[in-house]
Parts: C-alpha cells; structure tokens; sequence
C-alpha cells in the first residue's frame, strides 16, 4: 500500500509539472525549431504528398510561409495529416501550431471550439458530384430526392447537405464515413449516387476516380465555405503572425513582387514595396510582429506569392485547372484583399 | 504460570503507532484522501485550463440541434432533433447490432465448436479451418472483407438480385417487403402472450408430475405448438389482418419494404463470424473438460446418448463454457466501435461527429466510457447470473 501511496504521490507531482500547455506559442516554436502543421491527409491542390513524398498543396504552403516568416527558412516545418473529426482537437491539445486543413471558418469554430481563423486562403461552396454514366438525366440537385449521398462526417458539408434537402423537401439517404479516402472508395464503387464535398474538392476527388471523364459536377453550390488557417485562441501574437503572414502573401501578389524577382525588388524605390520587404530605413515593423524585418522576402523566396501558391496547386499550372474566379485579388475582381502592411 | 501466558496473549497498548489495526485504517484513509484530492486535481486543472482557453465545457451542449442526419434509425430522428437523441440513436445501433452479433456468433459457435469433436473427417477439418482463419485475423480487416470484398461486389440497383417473396440483394443492401399490421393485429400478440405463459405451466406441471410419478411428459413439442399456435389462433380470429408493403424500384434507390443496409450488414456478419471463431475453442474446450467418466456413469445408469448429453454433459460443459463465453460477448459488443471504418452510424461514429461540431472532447469521451460501461456491466450481470443458475448445485 505504501508503493500505491507513493505512486499516486510522483504521478501527482509529474501531473503538476505538466500542467497548464503555455500560452507562448512562437518561444515554443523558436524553441523546438519548426512549426506543426494540421493538413488533410489526401486532398490534391490543397495537401497531399506528391510522387517524392514532399507534401504539396494551397494549406502547405501557406504552413510554409509562416515557417518562413518565422524562421526565414520555408522547410522548418513538419506536417501532422488529421481527419475532419480529429483537426480541433489536435488544435486544442497543442499537437499542432497551426491547422490548415480547408476548414470552414464558422462562428461556432471561432466561438465554442476555442479557435481563431486567420484569414480565407480560399473562397469554396459546397457542390455535387454525379456518375453520368449511371445517372444520364440527372443535371441538377434539386434532382437527387431519394438518392444516397456520400459525405464526410463532422464537416459543415454534413451539416449544409441536410440543410439544402430539408429546405428543399427532398429525402436523402446518407452514407458517413470518417475518412476521405473511405468516402471517396465508396462512391467510386457505386455505393452512393452522389458525393458531395466543397467544390474544389469534388474537383480533386473526380481525378482519382477510376474513369474521371463519367464524373460530372453538378452546377449548384449550396453553400459558403471560406477555407482558412486557424490557432488556438488566448495566443494574440502567435495569431498575429499567421494573419499578417496571410495579408503578407497577399500584398506581395499586389505589389508585383514575386519568386522570380523579390531579390530585384528590395531595389524598389516604391515607398509601399519598401515597407513591404522591410528595406526602408530604421523599419520595425518585422521586429514588432515578432519577426525579422525580411519576413516578407523570407515568405515569397519560399513559396511565392499567394497567386503563384493558387496556380502552382489549384490553378493553370496544376492537374485540377481551376480559375481564380472570387479568389482572385480585389483589384481584379475578387475578394482577396491584403490589409496595408505599413 | 497461567496467569503469565494470558498477560502475554493480550499486551498492553504500547502505542497506537504500532496497533496494526490503526495503521492499516490510517494508511486507507490517508490513500483513499491522496485518490479524492488528486482526482479533484486533475478534473480542476482541466476546468480551469477549458476556461483559459475559450473552450464551451459542460453537458448543456446535448440539449443544442444536431442539425445533420443519421441513415440507419431505430427510433424517430431528424436533424432537428438534439445532440441527445442523436446520442440516443448511436446507442441503438450500437445495443442492436450487438445483441444480433452475440445471437448469431453464439449459434455459429456452437455448431463449430461441436463440429470440431465431430467424428466426420471433413466437417472436423472444416470447423479446424474456419476457426485458424477467422481467429487470426484482426476484426477490422474481417469488417472491410465483408464491406469492400463481399457486398461492396453486388450488382447496382438497376440490376438487383431478385430472390423469393419480393426481396432484393444489392450493393445498397437487402430489401425484403415490410409486414403492415392492420386492425385486431393485438390478438396475435395475445395469443404469443398467451403461449409462452401456457407452456411455462405446462412445463412445471410435467416436472412436477415427474417428481411425483416418474412419468415424463412430451414438454417440448408441446410448448413448440402452444408458441406457434396460438398467434396462428389469434391470427386467424382477427381475420387475417397483414397485408405486405413490397419494395419497388424508384429513380435511385429502392423504396419502400424494409431495407439492411450493407453498413450494419458487413459490421453484423463480420463480427459474428469472427466472434464465433472463439466462442468455437470455448465450446470445444467446455465438452471435452468434462471427463469421459460421465459419459461412462450415465450410460452405466441405462441413459440413451442424446438423454446423457443433455442431462449429464452439457450443464457440466455449460459451468466451463460460461465465464469465458462473458468476455466474448463483451469483446464483440466493444469491437462494434469498428463500425467507424465503414461509415455505419453507432455510438462512436455519431459520438465522433458531435465531438467534433462541438468541440467538448472531454464530456464526448465520458459519454463514451460510461456506455460502454453501462452496456458491459449490463451483459456481465446477466451472464453472472445465468452462470450461477447453471453452476453445480451441491446437495
């Protein structure tokens, strides 16, 4: 008894030492060396691992650009691939510094889940996807009364599916499964009709489908899904510097400055771009964020702008081709919009 | 010189440090106190550390709409109804699929575990193979065989198996038509009612006649015709009220009749067969732990086979097979948590989604600990007392 004594005794004070995960995220990223990052475990153009086995994708490499930020190195970062169910509390418990892994930013997730999003790196809604060969006449959604549908479960996807079919007094049939790659399997094996996911997404798994070309997405998109990188909350600083890392890749695009020519541009003569890569004289503005002046040079030399990052994995330069469409800059029409570094 | 001996059997109270008794009561309190605080401990530091970190906590969040659907209900749901029922809902699944798995694994086993005394070469070698194979196997991979392997290969609706009284077989499940009950159905449920409560007279009258007299009394068949007879009774003075509700083909699915899905198919079937690879060894052990010397006594005592069998053997095998039958039933009921793997809706899946949507890990994870407690407690009392009921009464 006297062993149970002291056994419950060390694991007391073993508990106390533990106690309390700190709340200075970046001491304890600068301590460890890298940053842990939450990414989908297969999603193509947002994170998957390419045929290297280097992980690729629009949610990697904004993981890169904070790594950058912070240590002016874009490969001090290490990936944790999560499900839908296991993301928040991975999040919550500390496991990971940053979760970028196309969530949606709700108010629930910002409120009751503890998180704080940083910004949208991309504006998505949720669609359908059909096999036209075993379905011909079916062209819309409001089609699909009595069908059984494949979907993630814990996503807003779930959520927004039963939605559209209560407000649109159509019954549906659904098949969860916790796992992408479960989901996608069955659908492909006829398990469903339809799959139904954010329309990059549907975009994505039509490519890893046995014959790709049967698949066709459906035109409605019943929802908003902006897609975003979220940190715990109580951690401003940690916080700040994934948003203005955000705002930075964007403001880049705007300015001009690229992979190809930041170096060229620290030349610049243009106050904006000055203050942008933290060439003007006396600047603290790095060194206020938490950062070294260069962060903005250290960010695009590792992953390029944020239109570089969106047609390098999403975009012309990737399998998946999708137009910028309201994910393009403000300036050009869309709602991606940097706020000033200055 | 008497006197000394007694004054040394009961010494005087030197010190209550040194009473035995003292110590061990002070040394229980002290442990019992150490437990209480650093349990309190731990459930403060992580209220505290919950409220640090903006995190909802408390069991207020079941009240709240789960706003997402569930494809496999045994009660009424809609995604209008609470994170509670939906719980409720994954409890469901979970009990059902439990409780057919344990039926099916139980009769699976039984005949296996008897078929590997059998003195037929083949069915002794068969009921060999099926146990090394399905015992060797992690359950998880037996679940994705059934899924993926087996009816994930059925044909699509538009081409569905057509098999008798107007069910179907494909890869969206097993339609078979859903039975309506109309007007003065009750009287079939009286007349089951009325059956069972009849036979179990019947059987205590014939025990007691032969007790008395030593005549036996055909109980069995007796009470088979009772339990099917008296429905049909009931059943034919209602005037025959069932009408059928076939299934059809729709646009996508089926409709109407009544329909398994593959989901809770391949998880059933999975954990049956798997289940009753070792409830098998348990029956074989059970039979041949009775020693042949019974088998010896009863023939000696002018019993036939099956008689001894049934009289001698098997309540002896029974007393061996229970206790470990327990755990069997306890592992199947807990490796239904699978089910996650193929998306079918039990109480870790729909536990997993609310969890996630609501983010109060913790109190989802208690939920988790106290149902399968519950259930487990639940079925280890049961077999306690059904192993009590069988064990050797000494007289």
């Amino acid at each position: 008894m006297k062993h149970i004594a002291i056994g419950i005794l060390g694991a007391a004070a073993l508990g106390f030492a533990a106690s309390a995960a700190s709340a200075d995220t970046l001491s304890d990223v600068k301590a460890k060396g890298f940053v842990q990052c939450g990414v989908n475990t297969g999603l193509a153009g947002f994170s998957a691992p390419n045929d290297k086995g280097e992980w690729t994708g629009i949610d990697v490499d904004f993981c890169r650009a904070v790594a950058a930020a912070v240590f002016g190195d874009g490969t001090k970062v290490k990936f944790t691939g999560l499900s839908a169910k296991d993301r928040f509390t991975a999040l919550q418990s500390g496991e990971i510094d940053i979760l970028s892994r196309n969530t949606t930013w709700t108010i629930n997730r910002d409120t009751a889940l503890g998180l704080n999003f940083a910004g949208v790196t991309y504006y998505d809604g949720q669609g359908f996807m059909i096999n036209s060969k075993k379905l011909p006449g079916v062209n819309s959604a409001l089609q699909l009364s009595g069908a059984a549908i494949c979907v993630q479960s814990g996503t807003t996807t779930e959520l927004n599916l039963a939605d559209y079919f209560k407000a649109n007094k159509m019954e549906y049939n659904p098949v969860v499964f916790e796992k992408f790659e479960e989901a996608n399997a069955a659908y492909d094996a006829g398990r469903c009709d339809a799959y139904t996911t954010d329309q990059s997404g549907l975009y994505a798994v039509r490519l890893q489908m046995a014959s790709p070309n049967d698949h066709v997405v459906l035109p409605e998109i019943i929802s908003k899904e902006p897609l975003g990188p979220s940190v715990r909350q109580g951690d401003d600083k940690w916080f700040d510097i994934v948003k203005w890392t955000y705002y930075a890749l964007l403001d880049a695009e705007e300015a001009g400055v690229t992979q190809a020519n930041v170096d060229e541009m620290k030349n610049s003569d243009n106050p904006d771009i000055k203050r942008l890569l933290g060439t003007e004289a006396e600047t603290k503005i790095g060194t206020d964020l938490g950062v070294s002046n260069d962060w903005v040079v250290n960010i695009v030399k590792a992953t390029g702008n944020y239109g570089e990052i969106f047609e390098r994995n999403v975009g012309s330069g990737s399998p998946l081709k999708i137009a910028r469409g309201i994910n393009a800059l403000w300036t050009k029409g869309g709602l991606q919009y940097g706020m000033p570094i200055r | 010189m008497s006197q000394e001996v007694i004054h040394e059997a009961t010494p005087q109270r030197a010190s209550l440090l040194y009473d035995p008794r003292v110590r061990g009561i002070v040394f229980q309190v002290v442990l019992v106190a150490l437990l209480a605080l650093g349990i309190w401990w731990i459930v403060d530091n992580t209220i505290e550390n919950l409220r640090r970190s903006h995190i909802a906590t408390g069991f207020g969040f079941l009240k709240g709409r789960a706003g997402f659907d569930i494809a496999n209900t045994l009660i009424d749901y809609s995604s209008d109804n609470s994170y509670g029922r939906a719980l409720v809902v994954g409890i469901l699944n979970t009990a059902i699929v439990a409780i057919t798995g344990i039926i099916t694994a139980t009769i699976i086993g039984f005949l296996v575990g008897i078929g590997r005394l059998s003195n037929n070469w083949l069915i002794r070698k068969l009921a060999t193979v099926y146990i090394e194979i399905f015992r060797n196997i992690p359950p998880l991979l037996v679940i994705l065989f059934w899924y993926q392997g087996v009816l994930a290969l059925l044909p699509n609706v538009r081409d569905s198996i057509g098999l008798p009284f107007g069910s179907f077989l494909n890869n969206r499940g097993f339609y078979f038509p859903r039975m309506v009950w109309s007007d003065g159905a009750w009287l079939v449920a009286v007349g089951l009612a009325a059956g069972v409560v009849l036979s179990w007279y019947v059987a205590r009258r014939a025990r007691a006649r032969q007790m008395a007299t030593g005549q036996q009394f055909p109980v069995f068949l007796t009470s088979v015709a009772l339990i099917v007879g008296m429905p049909l009774l009931g059943f034919a003075l209602a005037g025959f009220p069932l009408t059928f509700e076939f299934p059809q083909k729709g646009t996508f699915n089926l409709t109407g009749g009544v329909n398994v899905k593959p989901e809770f198919l391949s998880l059933y079937l999975a954990l049956s067969f798997y289940t009753a690879a070792f409830i098998a060894e348990i029956v074989r052990a059970g039979i041949v732990g009775v020693p042949k010397g019974q088998t010896e006594a009863f023939s000696a005592l002018g019993l036939r086979s099956g008689q001894g069998l049934r009289l001698v053997v098997i309540p002896q095998a029974m007393r061996i097979i229970i206790p470990p039958l327990t755990s069997q039933y306890l592992n199947l009921t807990k490796n239904s948590s699978l089910a996650v793997a193929i998306g079918y809706p039990d109480l870790y899946a729909i536990g997993g989604t609310i969890l996630n949507q609501t983010g109060q890990a913790i109190e989802v994870v208690v939920i988790f600990m106290v149902v399968y407690l519950g259930i487990s407690i639940l079925t280890s009392l049961f077999m306690n007392w059904f192993n009590t009921k069988m064990a050797l009464k000494e007289r």
